[in-house]
């Protein structure tokens, strides 16, 4: 098996606040294969973003830091690079685009020079092929007349537009991973289609991988061939897409899935629910982080927290001491 | 004419128009943005009509012009028969008392200088019911009626989560006991864990309480699990109303079939073909002639553009309108 393009170990990023240290991600390891697209998923605050950010250097520090564990992408050790270093990896190597558009761009620029900065930043190319460059991709990702948006501003176009400019942006210097985070949430369903759509037929095009950080179940079951569910700063389970879905081992994952509301042929008289919320981050129960909320919890797990095991014949991990 | 059961429904909304003037340019060339254009609905007492549609279709202008907060260009809504359209000072205040709104976002909906009782109890205030002992034995009640301990009476908003604080906005929605609320997108904010809490409780105070219940939501299986009747908006107007059940049986607008189409299925088995829609939606202030769909729709003919189909009953269904001069066809 060759390689992993990206290699994930033990990662931990901390924030301190005025109440104390939060471990916003909390030993997360994981790898992403070339071509590959990862799913992200899990709730607000559960260290999904954070995780992505960190990919990039890009965690606000102070009074964010990266406290320990590896980044490895292509060969590279990340964790611990200098801001010059990183400016060099990040839109070459590894890019990011986010949930709203219209906060990532700028607002006082036209899209065209926005874009041609990102080329020339990375690339020894004049203006005009640069210019030209940028036009090229705002085709590749389905902007009409291209050479027209080139001139406009980022308000001057919708939500689905602007996703666009953004993924045209990221994808511009060919980097060999894309970070994704609720790239189409943003959007309306239709146009999410299209978006997504257009990301999984340019990630191909580029052989390129993508980790798609999402809340939306149904995103990842139609993009990703693999998925990482994470759960109050932790990976809770790991597994292909197909064997995620047909056979959640974790309750929360279980929990998720069932939670969903989804087109019924019958109506249900109640939608199945998860109750209970997740722990305050600042006072983490010393077992099981799902303990309270949790059908099939035991006194033993709230002991000490479960480790992320491999567990199956596919592919799949789970951090739990009664998997289903 | 309306597509729901003339028998005395408790909501009526008749030929309802919202439009806004818009300045254009350095010319202040006046034009018009129709965002409510000739709707109307019938919503019966215990019922739940769900409004979908795309973001600036006009589903939340239409909620709003329905209460009066925002007042109706043209039309007519009535309310138990009383005419709300045209109401103002005094006697809108006193209809005011009969009809709430949950709003979308918790965080934004609730001051967040006050205490959860003091919230939960403005709407008993400003209408003056009851003694203040009276009112705070009523603020605990509804406390008690979303699920929130006696202790949330003296925090503030920030201390809770966001499905707890849009419990918060539904038991101020329910201070009143209301025959009609408006919920719009009252749960797009939320984890899909809470979500799901969320929808429930609303379900089951629909239920005691009789509750007409106007439920706006972009998210077809949202609004699928609490209708009982489900309109879809396109650019001011319905273009297709049907119990909920037999709109995703049977969708008979191309829109409609765009729409279900369109959503992820969390299921990685599932294949199905999907209509992509080409283009965007068209700006309101420049709506296509004819029917407003026919710039995106696969089966838009010459008669599309000289003429806007009218909401009428399907052939074989006399629940089901569809505003389409092709309805049904594939």
């Amino acid at each position: 098996m060759p390689a992993p393009l990206l290699e994930v170990n033990n990662l931990v990023v901390e924030f301190s606040t005025d109440a104390g240290v939060v471990r916003a991600v909390d030993d997360v390891s994981f790898s992403v294969a070339a071509g590959e697209t990862v799913g992200l998923v899990g709730e607000s605050g559960c260290g999904k973003t954070v995780t992505g950010l960190a990919l990039l250097g890009l965690v606000p520090t102070p009074p964010g830091r990266l406290a320990s564990g590896s980044i490895r992408l292509d060969g590279q050790e990340l964790a611990g690079l200098d801001d010059s270093s990183w400016r060099s990896v990040r839109g070459r190597k590894v890019a990011m685009i986010f949930q709203e558009p219209m906060t990532a761009l700028n607002p006082v620029f036209r899209i065209g020079n926005q874009m041609i900065d990102v080329l020339r930043q990375h690339q020894r190319i004049t203006r005009r092929q640069a210019r030209a460059a940028a036009i090229e991709m705002l085709a590749k990702v389905g902007i009409p007349a291209p050479d027209k948006r080139i001139q406009e501003y980022p308000h001057q176009l919708s939500g689905g537009m602007r996703q666009r400019v953004m993924i045209a942006m990221a994808l511009s210097c060919s980097p060999r991973l894309l970070v994704a985070d609720e790239p189409t949430t943003a959007l309306d369903v239709t146009t999410q289609a299209q978006v997504l759509e257009q990301m999984v037929r340019l990630q191909q095009e580029f052989g390129m991988s993508m980790i798609l950080i999402t809340h939306d179940m149904g995103v990842v079951a139609q993009s990703c061939s693999k998925a990482m569910v994470m759960y109050s700063g932790r990976v809770v389970e790991q597994a292909p897409v197909t064997e995620l879905f047909a056979r959640p081992r974790h309750p929360y994952t279980g929990g998720l899935l069932a939670s969903i509301p989804r087109i019924r042929e019958q109506r249900i008289p109640e939608l199945p629910v998860i109750e209970g919320t997740v722990p305050d981050p600042l006072n983490l129960p010393e077992g099981c982080r799902f303990a309270d909320r949790c059908n099939k919890v035991r006194d033993y797990c709230r002991l000490a927290q479960p480790e992320l095991k491999p567990i199956g014949r596919a592919d799949s991990k789970v951090a739990c001491y009664v998997p289903d | 004419m309306s597509p729901t059961d003339p028998a005395k429904p408790l909501l009526q909304v008749r030929d309802l128009h919202k439009h806004f003037p818009v300045s254009r340019g350095w010319l202040r060339k006046r034009a018009v943005l129709k965002a409510v254009a000739g709707v109307n609905l019938d919503i019966a007492a215990g019922e739940t009509l769900g409004l979908v549609g795309e973001s600036g279709c006009g589903k939340s202008t239409l909620g709003r012009a329905i209460l009066q907060l925002q007042k109706p260009t043209s039309g007519e809504v009535r309310l138990a028969g009383e005419l709300l359209s045209g109401l103002s000072g005094p006697a809108l205040k006193r209809a005011r008392r009969r009809m709430q709104i949950i709003f979308q976002d918790p965080f934004a909906s609730l001051s967040p200088r006050r205490t959860v009782a003091q919230i939960v109890r403005e709407p008993l205030d400003v209408h003056r019911i009851g003694t203040p002992a009276e009112r705070r034995e009523r603020v605990e009640y509804l406390l008690q009626t979303v699920g929130m301990r006696s202790n949330a009476l003296n925090r503030y908003p920030h201390e809770f989560s966001g499905g707890q604080r849009q419990r918060i906005g539904i038991a101020r929605a329910l201070a009143l006991e209301p025959d009609f609320i408006v919920a719009d997108e009252p749960v797009s904010a939320l984890d899909v864990s809470v979500q799901s809490q969320v929808l429930n409780l609303l379900a089951k105070l629909q239920d005691e309480h009789g509750i007409a219940l106007l439920f706006i939501s972009h998210d077809l299986a949202v609004i699928q699990h609490v209708s009982d009747t489900i309109a879809v908006m396109y650019l001011g107007r319905i273009v297709e109303q049907a119990p909920a059940m037999e709109i995703y049986r049977s969708p008979q607008h191309p829109y409609t079939r765009a729409l279900l189409s369109a959503i992820p299925v969390p299921d990685p088995r599932n294949n199905r073909h999907r209509i992509v829609l080409e283009g965007e939606v068209p700006s309101p202030l420049n709506p296509p002639s004819g029917c407003a769909f026919r710039s995106r729709c696969p089966l838009a003919a010459a008669v599309c553009a000289e003429q806007e189909p009218a909401l009428q009953p399907t052939v074989n269904d006399q629940q089901h309108w569809v505003a389409c001069h092709f309805p049904g066809a594939e």
